[in-house]
């Protein structure tokens, strides 16, 4: 369990990180989602006592990091920047992490192993593809076998067996009963692996939400209708007691009826429909709306989002 | 978090990357080599000095010629040791494994003053050996009067230098600034400021000139040092002393990066 408690980053007049609050739980995968520059990396090296907050505090299953016995055996973490001498081989850069935290050097085999690296094991890391040094740093997350693991953007530079390998690590070592918290900017990765989601954007909390609800609130479905009597097919709606805005392209959409309706509707009065096409609306649509609604708020009142009102942000749009 | 797990932990990094054992190879190489050298041509020039100059000829500090440049190599040692941490970003990879940072720092200070100190022992001792081999019949003997304490010294006083320049690392975190800064000051400005009148009195209380006093054994003539062997080494001491503790207390403050 890792325990957010206002937790604040500044960097001279830059707020990185600003008064978050939240619980990574044990025994699900929780995503930790932002845009480039939402301060997802400033608050995992903050948890790792490597940053210090300014103000606010981080507990790692109730203790703070800095008083963990050989930490790498309570909490395993993969970091944004790789921090591998380029001279020194896997299995040297492993060995010395796994020694200072008295693990034994058998386990330095069982990772490589793991991640699929035992066969570049004593070569120089200064040779390793973006993938295989992301795989390098996953290994050492793994190192001490933790409760907890964190990852910070894991599939850059994977390729789609590795991605692949690493959703599936992420929910086995969850199913297992461990805490798993993963950085990502994409909503679609996310859908894929986590059973909860931690929003933020400019720093604050928008969403803190299991992604059942996140996903039920907003895969908003409507109706696409095009017809080149737009203006009469919209007084046509308006009587039917349908509201319709303006899409892209000329399009209306309607929320709230179905297709089947809406085209009787039209043929009753004899109007031309070019498009009449049910819609969902994506996730990644959903998350962007989300994030964008920080921004506006933050210009204009200063004051922060209520996390209960996330979803709501694209309505009123 | 014992402290025994994260020196044998150091001894790995540090044995296992190239840097150390060229930067120590090339320490101990060119104190000797120089040494003898400067040894060598000492002992021609010999009948050629006058009175005042072969009275104050001294063998053993002589053989430890080749120190100003090997110490250089020294230099670059303790400065990787430390900023390799920082220029690689391993340093966020240490100090989530070794969260008490002075834990981290003062093991890694550890085994690479330790590993310094068994290659300078060597190197002073062979510089002398070999030094002495060269001067002919001009030379020291290691049972004369303070020229074991010379020899021991020396090794002494490149320990120090590798463990000032560790320091001056952990403060500065970058490679490049580290060794701009210390490859001139140790190779040019401290031997200006030592031999300009007007800065003497005060280039003496550098850390090379204080340190170095204990590798001599016969004073220059008219010295008014104000300071002996080990009060000079003692000075030296200082800064090294007060070198690791601005890192220290930077590598608290601030963040891993
Ligand atoms: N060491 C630092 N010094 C100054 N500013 C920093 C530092 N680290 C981060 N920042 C700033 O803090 C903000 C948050 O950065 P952070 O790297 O945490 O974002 P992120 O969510 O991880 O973004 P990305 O998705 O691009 O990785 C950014 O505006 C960044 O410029
Ligand atoms: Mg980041």
């Amino acid at each position: 369990m890792i325990e957010l408690e206002g937790l604040t980053k500044r960097y001279g007049e830059k707020v990185a990180v600003d008064d978050l609050t939240f619980t990574v739980r044990p025994g699900i995968v929780t995503g930790f989602l932002g845009p480039n520059g939402a301060g997802k990396s400033t608050t995992m090296r903050m948890i790792l006592g490597l940053d210090h907050p300014t103000a606010g505090d981080v507990r790692i299953d109730g203790t703070r990091y800095d008083r963990l016995e050989d930490p790498l055996t309570c909490i395993g973490a993969l970091l944004e920047a790789k921090g591998v001498h380029p001279g020194r081989s896997a299995y040297n850069h492993l060995l010395c992490l796994a020694q200072s935290n008295g693990i034994q050097p058998r386990r330095v085999h069982e990772v490589l192993d793991a991640v699929g690296l035992t066969a570049v094991a004593r070569k120089k890391a200064k040779g390793f593809s973006l993938g295989m040094g992301q795989r390098l740093g996953i290994a050492a997350a793994l190192l001490g076998d933790p409760r907890i693991l964190m990852f910070d953007e894991p599939v850059n530079g994977l390729d789609p067996e590795g991605i692949h390998w690493i959703r599936t690590l992420m929910k086995s070592l969850a199913t297992q009963g461990r805490t798993v918290f993963v950085s990502s900017h994409l909503m679609s990765e996310m859908a894929l692996t986590a059973d909860h989601l931690v929003v933020i954007g400019q720093g604050r909390l928008l969403a803190d939400t299991s992604m059942a609800e996140f996903i039920e609130r907003n895969s908003r479905s409507y109706v696409r209708v095009r017809s080149p009597q737009r203006e009469l097919l919209l007084d046509v709606l308006h009587q039917g007691g349908i509201t319709a805005v303006a899409g892209g392209d000329g399009a209306l959409e309607v929320d709230g009826s179905k297709a089947e309706y809406i085209g009787e509707l039209a043929a009753r009065h004899q109007l031309v429909l070019h498009e009449l096409s049910p819609q969902q609306a994506s996730l990644e649509e959903a998350f962007m709306q989300l994030t964008a609604e920080s921004v506006e708020y933050h210009a204009h009142t200063g004051t922060p989002v209520p996390p209960q009102q996330w979803g709501d942000g694209w309505k009123r749009g | 978090m014992a402290a025994t797990q994260v020196v044998r932990s150091e001894w790995t990094k540090i044995r296992s990357v190239a840097s150390t054992v060229w930067t120590l190879s090339l320490a101990v190489v060119v104190t000797i080599a120089l040494g003898m050298l400067i040894s060598a041509l000492s002992r021609s020039e010999f009948d050629s000095m006058s009175t005042r100059d072969r009275l104050s000829f001294d063998p053993t500090f002589i053989s430890f010629a080749g120190m100003s440049l090997g110490q250089l190599a020294m230099i670059v040692f303790g400065v990787l040791v430390v900023s390799n941490e920082y220029s690689t970003g391993m340093i966020r990879a240490s100090l989530a494994a070794v969260p008490k940072r002075g834990t981290f720092l003062f093991s890694k200070l550890a085994v690479a003053t330790a590993l310094a100190l068994v290659v300078s022992m060597a190197t002073s001792l062979a510089a002398f050996f070999l030094g002495q081999a060269m001067l002919g019949e001009h030379k020291a003997s290691i049972g004369d009067e303070g020229v074991l304490r010379a020899v021991i010294g020396g090794g002494l006083y490149m320990t120090l230098i590798a463990l000032f320049s560790m320091g001056v690392a952990a403060m500065l975190r970058s490679p490049m600034l580290s060794l701009g800064i210390l490859m001139p000051f140790f190779f040019l400005i401290s031997n200006i400021l030592g031999n300009v009148d007007a800065t003497k009195k005060v280039g003496r209380f550098l850390p090379d000139q204080a340190g170095s006093k204990i590798m001599q054994v016969v004073p220059p003539l008219g010295d008014d040092t104000p300071y002996g062997p080990w009060g000079g080494l003692g000075i030296m001491a200082l800064w090294v002393a007060a070198a690791l503790l601005g890192g220290y207390v930077l590598l608290k403050r601030r963040d891993a990066q």
